[in-house]
């Protein structure tokens, strides 16, 4: 629906990386999911009818004050130290001011100077050049700051406010805590800068996740990313000029980003251009950047201390209470689990890629084998949770009912076809497995007597193929198996079908 | 003249509630006659934008209802108030004195306002005040200015003018005053009144439509010390929708004040503050004074004399703090939620409605300081004007500190002169400014104050005000001195100063 300028000329990717180092600064920001607002007790509710979950102080009405919400500092607190940030003793909130319709008092409280947490790090795991490197990114800071409302322009071309016959606004976001976390320049990634820019953000967007302070769901704008890049040529101390690009709001996107940005760049300084200091913002359609706002003019925010709020001095008693109840490290975790497991960093990959790896630890301390429990979730209800649009702990099958399904597998009493049709049967809201199985008859017909019988009467139909088997045509017997199977309606053994086949045909020539 | 109704507007609010609580008279009677004592009045002095007497009338209603049932109710109950036009009222305009915010009708009660109705108080309507309670006149205010009783050609101070004027009227025996350099004791001075600023924190500011919100506080206009006292004591008190509120019992402000009409002040230690002394003040203001403080030693208080040296800076640190913040709180008067919008006919972007919408919406003195505060907090002057303005509150807070090492209270003239004629100083912002030199210290140190009558200046024969000023929750301290010295100048003069008053 956009138009976007596409005429900026670009230089091919492995010339521009070859001729320019890239450096990346990664800005983003975690929507906390607070139960309510930053400052106020309204609900964050997500999709919520527009403008419904606003009061005085989120709309900023004359005379309305802030208070803060503490458990948005205790989660702000909680991503520092799991950034390994120092927290502040003491620290101040400030107002950033400028005019934006979308903005309710015409300033957001954000943290300028003071902010809670500063100069950590965090460990990415990343490939580049076909090896495993784990690079440990510096983070200036991780600071608390309320959201703004989120503008709709109506009519025009660009969906942005210039040209828009009218604008609507929906308060309902202003005021949900955020967390915004800024790294340090990078540097060192060379032509990796795209998929290592991808790597940090989906490596904080688990670490977040682990916390359990935020839903990081970028499609839904709870974790947002700000991709400044800028180029220098390889052996310059000096950092080039940078853009930031704003509006990237995939792991995808993050990478397409980058990877335009250098283009562009490059193509710019090869023919002697200077690169613009502004903000940019990525297309997800066509995957290119266009200029917003300049920042050579610097926009001047007049920071000062919030006066309607008193200083945070979190106690470091308090702090410690929470380092001490950090949870382990998502690439500590998943470390831990590989071994245990005795899977590869690909393997574990696909199994965190899967989203499962809560659901396969689960079922493996309910008594699952660990190649049972990853071939279940990652496979027929990865299946299953994808053709319902569901996630995998969503779907409605606990890890302890996965395991009882396993060990129904694997005490032989259910072959895999049988096994299939007991987790649909415990999908379709019918109990549990065992349940399942007696009431849609899925136990294995073991009785030799019967399997027998049911066998010489597929024998019985087929005098051809008997014939063929005698000839020691072995293969044929696969053809009596899959009838028996059916006439089983799969719940014969059909191992033990097809020994009882060769061994009928033996025994009767 | 109808005794009965006409007399209750002279009543102090103690014995009105009193009487309520008798049942001698009805709060609807009580009611009426302040009502009755506006229409007659307000058209010459103007301290009301807003007259509610439907709703106070309902409310008086209330009130002798649960009487009639045999309730028992706060003393106050079914006592009127005036309140500035600086609180959100459901019910009513919220205009702030304001162009911008015209018609504008607040969802939700100040705290403030609703501690007022918990008392079972009728609330009369709301007073006039400078636009955004920037000035000390109530000239700067949109809808015109407020008259002082005492000479309908002279200011009633500002911002409050309208509070100060409503209880020197005798329209309201108590009103709201907000106070952010000066605006409760400045028109009290100038009026014949008392106005107490309590310790910053000690009332709640939710609901205050904020000046400058490091120095903003709300507080009692009344005609006498105990009438303070008591409405003092309902709306102060930790509100947890106002993070700067102080969480700490509020000191007994009323028993402070009977205390202190048994006027006997031996052991007060009373400070003279030299810098707030000289020849800046009119003779009759320093003759009015020096008096005073006669009378507070006769009393029995010791009087030293103390110093605070960095008071000479605050007044230049105020006008830099001040619009500093004022910049800043007033950007969401853009006209895209509420107020005045100007320019949305679809030829113009939301950029410029905002700034057309403040262009016709703020008079000149809003736009003087948010061009002062814009300018005080960019980017290379930050630390030159408004940190520096900072370090100087620190120091004024340091001598008050050490003042109080020495002393109970301090003690100065409110007001360097008594009320000014109407238009004198409205185009001079700076001789506007120093109207309020000796109250701003207070403000930047976020101790509490009290301006009481002191007399007339033999120049002029308009009222002189006298300061007393108390370390942060020490609130207690200016009651009882100011009852003590209250009760010694009314035996002196036989009657309240503001029975001196022409009749209107």
């Amino acid at each position: 629906m956009s138009t976007t300028d596409t005429s900026e000329e670009l230089l091919a990717y492995d010339e521009a990386t070859e001729r320019y180092d890239p450096v990346l600064g990664l800005e983003v920001h975690v929507e906390l999911s607070t139960a309510t607002k930053m400052f106020c007790g309204c609900p964050t509710v997500f999709g919520a009818e527009p403008n419904t979950q606003v009061c005085p102080t989120c709309l900023g009405l004359p005379g309305s004050l802030p208070v803060v919400n503490a458990v948005a500092v205790e989660s702000a607190i909680r991503i520092g130290l799991a950034l390994n940030c120092s927290i502040a003793s003491w620290c101040r909130f400030a107002r950033k001011n400028y005019f934006y319709p979308d903005m309710p008092k015409d300033y957001q409280v954000s943290q300028y100077d003071e902010p809670i947490a500063t100069d950590g790090w965090i460990d990415v795991p990343a490939t580049m050049d076909g090896q495993a490197h784990t690079v440990r990114v510096p983070i200036e800071r991780a600071h608390l700051e309320e959201d703004t409302g989120k503008s709709l322009h109506v009519g025009g071309v660009t969906g942005r406010i210039h040209g828009a016959a009218y604008s609507l606004v929906d308060y309902n976001r202003a005021g949900i805590p955020l967390v915004e976390i800024v790294t340090r320049p990078i540097e060192g990634a060379g032509r990796w800068a795209p998929e290592f820019a991808r790597a940090y953000v989906a490596t904080l967007r688990d670490l977040v996740a682990g916390l359990g302070v935020s839903d990081v769901r970028m499609e839904q704008g709870s974790l947002r990313a700000d991709v400044n890049l800028s180029l220098r040529p390889y052996g310059q101390q000096a950092l080039g000029i940078r853009s930031e690009t704003k509006n990237v709001n995939s792991l995808r996107s993050v990478e397409r980003a980058v990877r335009y940005e250098v283009r562009r760049q490059a193509a710019r300084l090869e023919r002697g251009q200077r690169v613009v200091q502004e903000t940019r913002h990525f297309h997800e359609d066509t995957g290119v950047t266009t200029p917003g706002r300049s920042k050579e003019q610097a926009e001047d925010y007049r920071y000062f201390p919030e006066p309607d709020l008193v200083p945070l001095a979190p106690d470091p008693a308090w702090v410690e209470r929470l380092r001490a109840g950090l949870p382990e490290p998502p690439a500590t975790r998943r470390a831990r689990l590989a071994a245990a497991w005795g899977i590869s960093t690909l393997e574990m990959d696909a199994v965190v890629h899967a989203g499962a790896v809560d659901l396969v630890e689960q079922t493996v301390a309910a008594g699952a084998t660990p190649v049972a429990a990853r071939r279940w979730w990652l496979g027929e209800l990865a299946r299953r949770a994808n053709e319902s649009g569901v996630g995998l702990a969503e779907l409605g099958i606990t890890p302890g009912q996965v395991a009882r399904v396993v060990a129904l597998v694997e005490s032989a009493s259910l072959p895999d076809s049988l096994a299939r049709q007991v987790v649909a049967g415990v999908l379709d809201g019918e109990g549990e497995p065992e349940q399942v199985v007696v009431a849609r008859g899925l136990s294995v017909v073991s009785d030799a007597v019967e399997l027998t019988r049911v066998v010489d009467e597929a024998l019985a139909q087929a005098p051809d193929v008997v014939a063929k088997i005698r000839a020691g045509k072995v293969a044929a017997a696969g053809a009596i198996v899959g009838a028996v199977m059916k006439s089983t309606a799969g719940r014969a053994d059909a191992a033990r079908v097809r020994e009882l086949v060769l061994q009928r045909c033996a025994g009767a020539s | 003249m109808d005794a009965g109704v006409h007399e209750l507007t002279r009543w102090s609010a103690a014995r009105l509630g009193h009487a309520l609580a008798a049942r001698e008279v009805s709060a609807a009677e009580v009611t009426t006659a302040h009502l009755e004592r506006i229409a007659a009045v307000d058209d010459r002095v103007h301290a009301f934008l807003c007259v509610d007497a439907e709703g106070a009338l309902a409310a008086a209603e209330t009130v002798d209802a649960a009487r009639a049932r045999g309730d028992q109710l706060p003393l106050l109950a079914g006592v009127p108030v005036a309140v500035k036009d600086v609180l959100a009222q459901t019910g009513l305009p919220t205009t702030c004195g304001s162009r911008i915010l015209r018609g504008w009708v607040p969802p939700y009660d100040a705290t403030v306002v609703r501690r007022l109705r918990a008392a079972g108080m009728v609330l009369l309507g709301k007073t006039n005040m400078d636009e955004f309670a920037m000035g000390s006149s109530t000239e700067h205010s949109a809808y015109g200015p407020t008259h002082n009783p005492w000479d309908l050609d002279r200011i009633p101070g500002g911002s409050g003018g309208g509070s100060a004027a409503a209880v020197a009227s005798w329209s309201a025996p108590l009103a709201i005053g907000t106070d952010t350099g000066g605006s409760i004791r400045q028109p009290a001075a100038v009026t014949g009144t008392v106005g107490v600023k309590p310790t910053y924190g000690a009332v709640s500011r939710y609901g205050l439509v904020a000046l400058a919100s490091s120095l903003d506080q709300a507080g009692p206009c009344a005609r006498t010390v105990a009438d303070a006292a008591l409405l003092h004591a309902v709306i102060a008190g930790h509100d947890r929708l106002d993070s700067t509120s102080i969480d700490a019992p509020v000191p007994d402000v009323v028993a402070a004040a009977r205390r202190g009409a048994e006027a006997d002040l031996r052991g007060v230690r009373v400070g003279l503050v030299r810098e707030l002394d000289g020849d800046g003040y009119a003779p009759g203001v320093r003759t009015r004074f020096t008096e005073a403080v006669e009378v507070l030693a006769g009393l029995g208080a010791e009087v030293v004399e103390v110093s605070c040296p960095h008071f000479p800076y605050a007044l230049a640190a105020y006008y830099l703090i001040l619009p500093s913040e004022a910049s800043s709180n007033l950007a969401r008067f853009d006209g895209m939620r509420f107020g005045l919008r100007d320019g949305d006919d679809g030829t113009h972007s939301a950029e410029e409605v905002m700034a057309r919408s403040r262009a016709a919406g703020f008079g000149p003195e809003a736009k003087r300081r948010i061009m002062l505060g814009t300018y005080a907090l960019s980017t290379g002057y930050y630390d030159a004007y408004y940190g520096q303005a900072q370090k100087v509150r620190t120091l004024v807070a340091a001598d008050f500190a050490a003042a109080f090492a020495q002393v109970d209270v301090v003690v100065s003239p409110t007001t360097p002169t008594t009320a000014f004629r109407l238009g004198e100083k409205v185009d001079d912002p700076m001789a506007m400014y120093l109207s309020d030199i000796a109250t701003i210290p207070a403000n930047l140190a976020g101790i509490a104050a009290m301006s009481l009558p002191a007399g007339r200046a033999e120049e002029d024969g308009l009222p002189v005000g006298v300061q007393l000023m108390a370390p942060a929750m020490a609130d207690d301290r200016l009651y009882r001195v100011g009852a003590a010295l209250e009760a010694a100048l009314v035996a002196r003069w036989g009657h309240l100063l503001i029975e001196e008053a022409p009749a209107l």
